[in-house]
């Protein structure tokens, strides 16, 4: 496969946010093993579960209440997983058509890091790349540390301490960045923000980030701060109510 | 419950939302409206997603060093500097001041 200069970019950018992102599997894998589960657990939610903010919920639960708090650990997990699921929307047509596995692998990846890194980019083999190689880079990178980390217990110590945190809020920052040329994706960037600040204190973990999705709908389909020749918008709006599923509830499955 | 019960459990709920997703039919997904709203929700939790990460420390609001931090990576995408550069200087930022003891 020839990569182009942009593929090449994304690969970059993905294996560079890989690394960053594996290095905090380390303080998972301690904290995890000190929060009563074992090695085995501990590599099984890195391995399947694979989605950070959940696998940190799930042991932080654990740690506090014990084995007893399974339910409770289950719903924070899943909650605060939503998100992967409408990145997933996103992401799908990125992955594009393929076979069954190749869409559970990509489904396994759809986490924030590989999702940012895709839509970073402009073209959509770049895009593609750059999904791939973020989500294969953490994958391989978590895992790996996740297991070093279980092993190792907290010989590392608070993994902050190197500016991980803000290596990982810079990182996104960057990602965002090309979006925020459009109007309408910097002023939805922004409200988002500020709504999921505000909602930090009076929020369990989770909904700040969800509720910032609420922003973005009201954008969407509004279509408010739109900025694009009438010309073009008017074919796509006047089309749709027809091809929407449901829209005319007496012509349930004619596609047209 | 055990804890295996509790972490098959929660693996498998992620994957399952993880998978949706890939359930709609991409016909549906690429419909202008669709991508259009796909696109802002990224968008928007990312932008959330950067706010938490800056800002949240378990439910409350720290004044650290991440502030300082991702002012400077801003500050250095806004001049087009590498992404691993920015990302590697804004780290540097953290734990010098971390070091000299002026932010937490």
């Amino acid at each position: 496969m020839a990569l182009s200069a942009a593929d090449k970019r994304a690969l970059r950018t993905g294996i560079s946010v890989g690394i960053a992102v594996a290095a905090y599997g380390v303080s998972f894998g301690a904290l995890s093993v000190a929060a009563g589960l074992d090695v085995w657990q501990t590599c099984f939610l890195s391995l399947v579960l694979f989605s950070g903010g959940s696998q940190f919920a799930v042991i932080g639960i654990i740690a506090s209440g014990g084995a007893a708090a399974g339910i409770p650990a289950i719903a924070s997990s899943t909650f605060l997983a939503l998100r992967n699921g409408i990145y997933s929307m996103r992401v799908a047509p990125i992955v594009g058509e393929g076979p069954w596995w190749r869409r559970i692998i990509a489904a396994q990846l759809t986490i924030d890091e590989s999702t940012a890194v895709a839509i970073a980019q402009d073209e959509k083999s770049a895009q593609k790349v750059g999904f791939w190689t973020t989500g294969i880079a953490i994958y391989i990178g978590w895992n790996l540390a996740t297991f070093a980390g279980a092993l190792l217990g907290n010989l590392v110590g608070d993994v902050n301490k190197f500016g991980l945190d803000a290596v990982a809020a810079a990182a996104f920052v960057g990602l965002l960045w090309p979006r925020l040329k459009q109007l309408q994706a910097a002023a939805v960037a922004m409200v988002a923000a500020v709504l999921a600040t505000i909602l930090i204190p009076f929020t369990p973990p989770g909904v700040p980030v969800l509720a910032a999705a609420l922003v973005a709908l009201v954008f969407g389909l509004t279509n408010w701060l739109h900025r694009e020749p009438a010309a073009q918008v008017q074919p796509d709006d006047a089309s749709e109510p027809l091809d929407t599923p449901g829209f005319h509830p007496g012509h349930e499955g004619t596609a047209s | 419950m055990t804890l295996w019960i509790t972490v098959i459990v929660a693996s498998v709920l992620s994957f399952v939302v993880k998978y949706t997703g890939y359930l709609i039919p991409q016909s549906l997904l690429e419909k202008p409206k669709f991508t259009r709203v796909t696109n802002l929700l990224t968008v928007a939790m990312l932008a959330a997603l950067v706010a938490v990460q800056t800002l949240g420390a378990g439910q409350s609001i720290a004044i650290d060093a991440r502030i300082p931090a991702v002012i400077v990576a801003a500050i250095l995408f806004s001049f087009r500097v590498p992404f691993i550069v920015v990302v590697a200087v804004a780290g540097i930022v953290a734990v010098v001041l971390r070091n000299l003891g002026w932010m937490a």
